[in-house]
């Protein structure tokens, strides 16, 4: 136990589920107490960890409250302090070490049980945040610092990536910095691969922070491990980025299930998507272009009447069919086919960002995301389920980032979604989602339920904190240190890669520094890498 | 004699509790709330005064004015040296605690102290060592008295406080111990406050 440890009060009084309260020593200022700040509390057999989920004042005898005495004389204040009137924290205890030998190999457990009476609690060391959450190595990456702390808050990305993952909070509150830094960090340190669908162009080449300045991206920190595909050619050009690859999808690319999914942004009636899957029938891979040309004549009523399809039902369908013909990247038939590309890049350990340029309406997004992601999600679970017949290796996992998540994952559409079958069916074939929203309360609870990890910054909604936190232990402590973050750079992770909640502050990006650290992190892995096989052949 | 082993009195009566002594000059009575000390064989005990009063010394006989013709009281006295032998000083002492062997315990002693035992005044460092610790707060908060609990508090913890080296630290601490004790009687605390603030 170090010296310098900060003794905040004791315990009085708490249970398993609501927490413990702690009454604060006289000396301890209610004002430096901060909701997500991590305490101890030193059991009489074992340590627990804990954090602070609410703070409260005191007194021991209603009438202070009634007939306040004179605090003007700072000898009653100081007398009364701690005293008479008091403050208190709610801790939630979430792991707990137990003192043998045994328990410190095994490490921190999760709590099912509470310290005793008048337990110490002390306020976290460095070396409590280290045993918790590890030090920073080839694995763990260090994403950022627990609020009021120093020191260095790392995750495990392999465990991270092994489940979907949802990055939430309103916008402006740093989503887009955060998921930036976590894709870097995932491509140094998971072996994953990512394939980002990046709706505003911020991953790929480069971004612009709040403050108006630009930052780097992807592309421009590892270019040898990004590759950017571009749907808008002009757009880019324009940016000056540097593209790997012009996406284009040919209208034999689209199936049925493809526009069943646009019902909602194309206007489609029941009917009209019901049309879809006879004239697929009917018109095999070219039905998309076969049914645009089909012209007001005898023949086509013909058509219809043996399909049963209604003459304004068949207008309608018509009219959505034109707007994603309309759609510049829109081809009758495309050579290479874009899943191919990216499929190859992936398989070579490439991570792949799509940049959207100027086409960020919700049908271009929705129909280029699902498209690509189910053929590459099917190829996938042919590869692994091969790979699991042959017992060899399975493919890279692979981590699809999606932004707007909302619109692929609502409760309406995320049965249908390659998405919703992702986030559900989840790692069994190395698929796991990124998943990027403002609006959580937009997403299927079904979804949520499934997401690993979640990190959110700061939502306003009350609607929102609920569906992010549903079926999180301690929920309400958390609730209230979700609403307090600040409005900008400051985040909760929790969920499966953390072994407890924290709130903690992203760490630096964008200048000069930053970049240098984030690139010798991605040197010294490697180092490490190299040392290992040193060590292993002396 | 030096001043630290002033002696003040003489035991006349005694319980366990506390014990009332009789002062050898008139009003040369101790201060309300200093500590005083008597012997037990070997054990030392410690009380707190508590009330004094003059009277008479038979309970029957009260005085009478005498000063009609007199200019001042001073020569009242001089005119009437029998009132010296007629007239006494008592005062009741509250035991707060007593010393043995192994030390200062704020609890009381097994025996009630000797009649006709000596009552000194105790000296700073003896006060000073006495109140290290608040534990005879509580058994002046228990007592019932003629004089009200909180000005007994007050005075014996002002009387305390000055022959200590951090008068204040000393009555913040007294302070604290006494907000615990009468947790539920703020109004109480209040007082006691009030009177010892520095």
């Amino acid at each position: 136990m170090t010296q310098d440890e900060k003794r905040l009060g004791i315990i009085v009084a708490g249970s398993l589920n609501k927490g413990v309260e702690v009454r604060l020593d006289g000396c301890v200022s209610v004002e430096d107490m901060v909701v997500g700040r991590y305490v101890t509390i030193k059991g009489q057999k074992r340590r627990f960890f804990g954090m602070i989920g609410d703070v409260s004042l005191g007194v021991t005898d209603p009438r202070l409250t009634l007939t306040p005495p004179d605090v003007s004389d700072p000898f009653i204040s100081d007398v009364l302090a701690g005293t008479s009137t008091y403050g208190q924290l709610q801790v939630m205890p979430y792991l707990t070490i137990g003192g043998d030998a045994a328990s410190l190999v095994e490490g921190p457990q999760p709590v099912k049980t509470i310290p005793s009476h008048y337990a110490t609690v002390n306020l976290a060391q460095d070396s409590d945040i280290e045993l918790v959450f590890g030090k920073e190595d080839g694995e763990r990456f260090f994403i950022g610092n627990p609020l009021d702390m120093e020191t260095k808050l790392c995750i495990n990305l392999p465990e991270l990536v092994k489940r979907s993952n949802g990055i939430f909070g309103k916008s402006g509150t740093g989503k887009t910095f955060l998921t930036r830094m976590l894709l870097i960090g995932m491509l140094q340190k998971s072996k994953a691969v990512n394939l980002v669908f990046d709706m505003h162009n911020e991953y790929g080449w480069q971004g612009t922070s709040e403050k108006g300045g630009k930052v780097k991206a992807l592309k421009q920190l590892f270019p040898s491990k990004v590759a950017v595909f571009t749907l808008d050619e002009e757009s880019s050009k324009q940016r000056r980025v540097s593209t790997d690859f012009i996406v284009k999808i040919g209208y034999d690319e689209i199936e049925a299930e493809d526009i069943s999914l646009l019902r909602q942004t194309l206007n489609l009636t029941d009917q009209a998507v019901e049309a879809v899957y006879s004239l697929r029938r009917r018109f095999g891979r070219d039905w998309l272009l076969r049914t645009a040309e089909l012209s007001d004549s005898e023949e086509t009523k013909e058509v219809l009447t043996q399909l049963n399809i209604h003459e304004s039902t068949f207008q309608n369908l018509k009219r959505g069919l034109n707007t994603i013909k309309r759609l510049p990247f829109m081809q009758p038939h495309v050579e290479v086919q874009a899943v191919d590309k990216i499929i190859g890049n992936l398989s070579m350990g490439i991570n792949v960002v799509l940049e959207f340029g100027r086409y960020k309406d919700s049908t271009a997004y929705i129909l280029v995301a699902n498209l690509l992601s189910r053929r590459i999600y099917d190829r996938y679970r042919d590869r692994t389920e091969k790979a699991m017949a042959e017992d060899s290796t399975p493919p890279t996992p692979l981590v699809i980032t999606i932004e707007e998540a909302h619109k692929f994952l609502n409760p309406e559409v995320a049965q249908q979604t390659i998405f919703g079958i992702i986030a559900r069916e989840m790692r069994k074939y190395n698929v796991t989602l990124l998943v990027i929203d403002q609006r959580p309360s937009g997403i299927d609870e079904e979804v949520m339920s499934q997401l690993g990890t979640k990190i959110t910054c700061l939502l306003d909604n009350e609607r929102d904190r609920d569906s992010v936190l549903a079926g999180t232990p301690g929920k309400g402590e958390l609730k209230s240190v979700l609403a307090k973050l600040a409005a900008r750079q400051q985040a909760l992770i929790f969920g499966h890669a953390v072994p407890m909640p924290v709130a903690f502050q992203p760490r630096e990006y964008g200048s000069a520094e930053s970049y240098k650290s984030l690139m010798e992190n991605a040197t010294s892995s490697e180092e490490q890498a190299q040392n290992d096989i040193e060590e292993l052949w002396d | 004699m030096k001043e630290e082993m002033q002696r003040v009195g003489e035991v006349t009566e005694a319980a366990t509790t506390g014990f009332t002594a009789q002062c050898y000059q008139l009003y040369e009575l101790p201060p309300l709330g200093s500590l005083v000390k008597t012997k037990e064989g070997e054990t030392q005990i410690y009380a707190v005064v508590g009330n004094a009063s003059t009277a008479g010394i038979e309970p029957g006989r009260r005085p009478i004015a005498r000063g009609r013709d007199t200019e001042n009281e001073e020569s009242l006295y001089q005119d009437n040296p029998q009132l010296e032998k007629l007239l006494k000083g008592e005062f009741f002492a509250l035991v707060v605690g007593h010393k043995e062997n192994s030390g200062i315990n704020h609890h009381l002693p097994p025996r009630p102290a000797r009649i006709h035992g000596f009552v000194y005044l105790c000296p700073d460092e003896e006060v000073k060592e006495f109140s290290q610790s608040f534990g005879f707060l509580n058994m002046l908060l228990n007592t019932t008295l003629p004089v009200p609990r909180d000005e007994l508090i007050a005075a014996c913890l002002r009387r305390m406080s000055k022959v200590q080296d951090d008068e204040s630290a000393f009555l913040v601490a007294a302070g604290k111990q006494l907000a615990g004790l009468l947790g539920g009687d703020y109004n109480q605390l209040k007082a006691i406050l009030e009177r010892i603030k520095p």
